[in-house]
């Protein structure tokens, strides 16, 4: 008589690696390691062996070196016997003023065109129709070296700004130039100034900070410091009497005066450009380059921007409106109480992409001649010292912090806004 | 009590609504004026379409399509009474140049061979854009198109193409035979592995010995040749259709349990997003011959393929990531309860659901990756924005803005709008939802 028994226990064969689930996910995991090793080793060893016979192994000494071109549009202080490191230390906040320039702008132009293209008025919603086409189908290079085109063969030259017989005439009372050599503004002057404060040292990274500036900023936190509690307090007020106590010429006047005494006091005046010999001297020149990248990267954005915009907005029901009319809130109210709330949950995300898309495409700059980080780092600097490697691998780098950033500050924005779910 | 009098016992006979409520009267009011606001910003616009029709109808509307240079357009103009400086475009630009922005330097004798290879594209294209309406045997000449396009382009013995379609074949071959006799996996490694020994130590031998046996081929033509719409094309229909299959491995490999399968991908993809596509492509144009064993020289439109190839997979892994993400949980277990195993439940369940899911997500990046081509004028290729700061640098068009910039960019709206308004027709066409 035989007993039924366990099946005996199976020994571990070579074969359960490939047929058995449970060791083959170990199998597919080793194998994709493996191949990924081998290619990473075989991609340095030919680098290796390539800079070897190039005779040019990685160094980055050359950063300690003069640059010895210029920039011309620039926030900080530079000249061409600065080393290739502040070169492209300047290059990087060209990149990220005009990347921040173009987020705001694109964000206002797309709000409202986002908002008009949801609009009763037929020819309007159109019209922005036609806008958000044109703009989305056309590759944004094309449109930057468009504008850029546009803005040198079209406006005045400075010469015809002179004479009796001047065919062009400053606008806004005579404050800003726009020539074909680019646009000139007042620049904000102080008699009094309190000075720069320097950072860094001489070092290539030194940054001067405007004391007027810091001074400015604290007053006017301060004031809407005060404004708000000014408001809380009203609101408390309100609520334990029912009659709000009026206090918009308070909130007003805290906020205003401090910031009008500080600036009489440290002598702010604006500096007009003026014309001078052959061209514009006095206030500050924003160049075409500039004008043409941030132009074309807001417009550009901005209707992927509006798109976004009405989506989200589409994306709340009719419902919510009917039930806050019915509520009694205004129209406007319901807009901001009720939708916007919502919708910016489905904007968002999105929004942030675009952000992040129109920083990366800031790097076209390269193409109208901006100098930004692509500009210097990735250009002038490349080429005089024919470091590519280097180069390209920084320049790479920086874009992905940047990236990084961007996309870690409005995660964060975003998970504040983002629905509270119990 | 039939004799209420305040209670109407017949029907009233219908009457037409008022005027002002219907036909174009009553559609201006509800769409036009409805109220003050609405009423000044229709006006508003009125006058802004005004203002732009009128600038833009008279300066297209110019006899200078056959003048020979800026000079030239301006004399035409002024002998038809129009002086000033948008008195009217100079079309004869665009009549010097358009066969060089479609085609850069390519040899003249030689133009039907691209034009062929556009055409049929579209054959090969069509079975795939329109399933329902062509034949599937066509299905095969879409398969075979991929090794007939490079070589109507670039020309060189048929040879090439050939042993590189025997490495398929190859790799089948190995696949199938493992898979019967053994696992799916191993199947798949060896077949990979025969394919790779083919290509690269075997398939070059064999293409120079047939070739030496039988030349049959095409008059070769440079890369540097390549240029205008025809390069734009070339690098947006090849980055496309590489970047599909790749960015559908990406996307698994990220939605995938293995660990470092994931990581790979999320590594690549977070990094190739971080980037802008120029820095790719500097080093497309400048370290990929450093990466590549010491001697290889390889052309530079193929390093811009794979470079652009690889940015586009990035963006397309994320767009089908989404579209997995958005398929509900029953879907995967309604496919593991069926006994399919991963790639059957893949193939058939859940990558038709994802990637109908994200057909505006898909075009929209396609849309993004042809017009990013024009990117490759900045590392010096001819493409249309390259010749044309080329053309714009002739003493004949110095000066030359709005026709030649107005051009490429209708090119470039019409080829974006129609393949925007096709993902329309195709999502429309595979709604399986109930609206």
């Amino acid at each position: 008589m035989t007993t039924l028994s366990d099946p005996p226990k199976e020994g571990f064969r070579l074969s359960m690696l490939l047929y058995d689930t449970r060791y083959r996910s170990g199998t597919i995991q080793v194998v994709a390691l493996f191949c990924f090793m081998l290619l990473a080793a075989w991609l340095l060893n030919n680098t290796i062996q390539n800079l070897a016979a190039l005779g040019k192994p990685i160094d980055f000494g050359f950063f300690s070196e003069p640059a010895s071109y210029d920039i011309n549009q620039r926030l900080l202080d530079y000249n061409s016997r600065d080393t290739h490191l502040r070169a492209s230390f300047v290059g990087l906040l060209n990149t990220l003023v005009v990347a921040f320039l173009g987020c705001v702008t694109a964000t206002v132009l797309g709000v409202v065109i986002g908002v008009l293209r949801l609009s009763p008025n037929w020819l309007v919603a159109r019209l922005m129709t036609v806008y958000v086409e044109m703009f989305r189908n056309v590759p944004v290079l094309l449109w930057i070296v468009f504008i850029m085109a546009i803005l040198i063969e079209t406006l005045p030259s400075p010469r015809a700004f002179r004479g009796d017989d001047a065919t062009a005439s400053m606008m806004l009372g005579d404050s800003v130039a726009v020539t074909n050599r680019g646009v000139y503004i007042p620049e904000v002057l102080f008699s009094r100034s309190l000075g720069d404060l320097h950072l860094f040292g001489n070092s290539s990274l030194r940054f001067d900070v405007s004391l007027d500036l810091i001074a400015i900023l604290i007053v006017l936190g301060a004031g809407l410091w005060v404004s708000r509690r000014i408001k809380h307090r009203a609101d408390g007020i309100q609520e334990q009497t029912g009659t709000r106590p009026t206090t918009w010429y308070l909130r007003l006047g805290v906020v205003a005066v401090p910031l009008a005494i500080l600036l009489i006091a440290l002598g702010f005046h604006f500096g007009m450009p003026a014309l001078k010999g052959f061209n514009f001297s006095g206030g500050t020149h924003l160049r075409n380059s500039l004008i043409a990248l941030w132009l074309a990267l807001s417009l550009y954005t901005a209707a992927f921007i509006a798109e976004i915009v009405r989506g989200g907005i589409m994306a709340i029901s009719r419902g919510q409106t009917e039930a806050a009319s019915a509520l009694g809130l205004r129209p406007r109210r319901v807009m901001s109480l009720v939708i916007l709330p919502q919708a910016l949950r489905v904007i968002i995300p999105p929004l942030i992409s675009n952000y992040l898309n129109l920083t990366k495409n800031s790097s076209l700059a390269i193409a109208v001649g901006y100098m930004d980080i692509t500009g210097t780092l990735g250009g002038i600097t490349m080429n005089q010292t024919g470091r590519e490697l280097e180069c390209v691998l920084l320049l790479m780098l920086v874009y992905l912090a940047i990236s990084l950033t961007i996309s870690a500050v409005m995660n964060w924005y975003n998970e504040s806004v983002k629905l509270k779910e119990r | 009590m039939s004799d209420i009098a305040y209670s109407r016992t017949e029907m009233l006979p219908e009457r037409e609504p008022p005027a002002s409520e219907i036909g174009v009267l009553g559609w201006i009011r509800h769409n036009l004026f409805s109220t003050w606001l609405n009423a000044i910003l229709t006006i508003l616009s009125l006058a802004l379409i005004y203002y732009v029709l009128a600038g833009i109808i008279p300066w297209v509307l110019s006899p200078t399509w056959s003048g020979t240079s800026l000079a030239d357009c301006r004399d035409i103009l002024a002998e038809a009474g129009r002086e000033g400086h948008f008195s009217g475009a100079c079309w004869g630009v665009i009549h010097d140049r358009w066969l060089q922005l479609i085609f850069g330097f390519y040899p003249a004798e030689l133009y039907w061979r691209p034009i062929a290879a556009f055409l049929l594209l579209g054959v090969a294209l069509a079975p795939v854009l329109f399933a329902d309406k062509m034949p599937a045997k066509l299905l095969w000449f879409s398969a075979l198109y991929p090794f007939l396009f490079p070589w109507l382009l670039w020309g060189g013995p048929i040879w090439g193409p050939v042993m590189a379609l025997l490495g398929f074949v190859i790799g089948y071959a190995v696949f199938a035979a493992v898979n019967n006799a053994m696992s799916t996996l191993l199947g798949l490694i060896l077949g990979v592995l025969a394919a790779a020994i083919w290509w690269l130590f075997l398939a070059g031998a064999a293409a120079e010995m047939l070739s030496g046996i039988l030349p049959i081929g095409l008059e070769p033509v440079e890369s540097r040749k390549f240029g205008g719409f025809m390069l734009s094309i070339t690098i947006g229909v090849v980055a496309i259709a590489c970047s599909l299959p790749l960015g559908i491995v990406l996307a698994l490999g990220r939605q995938s349990d293995l660990l470092i399968v994931k990581y790979l991908s999320v590594g690549f993809i977070e990094f190739v997003r971080g980037v802008p596509l120029i820095t790719l492509l500097f080093v497309a144009s400048l370290l990929l011959n450093i990466f590549m064993p010491p001697g290889t020289d390889f052309d530079i439109i193929l390093r811009v393929l794979i470079m652009v190839t690889l940015f586009a997979s990035a963006y397309m892994a994320e767009v089908i990531r989404g579209g997995l993400a958005a398929l509900p949980k029953g879907q995967y277990e309604g496919a593991d309860s069926l006994g399919l195993n991963y790639w059957q439940a893949q193939r058939l369940i859940i990558m038709p659901q994802a990637l109908k899911i994200s057909i505006p997500g898909i075009v929209s990046t396609f849309i993004g990756v042809f017009k990013d081509t024009t990117l490759v004028s900045i590392i010096g290729l001819m493409d249309p924005l390259g010749l044309s700061n080329n053309i714009r640098a002739d003493s004949a068009w110095n000066g030359i803005v709005w026709e030649l910039y107005g051009f490429i960019a209708a090119v470039f709206f019409i080829l974006c709008f129609s393949m925007s308004r096709y993902s329309m027709y195709l999502e429309r066409k595979l709604q399986t939802g109930h609206r």
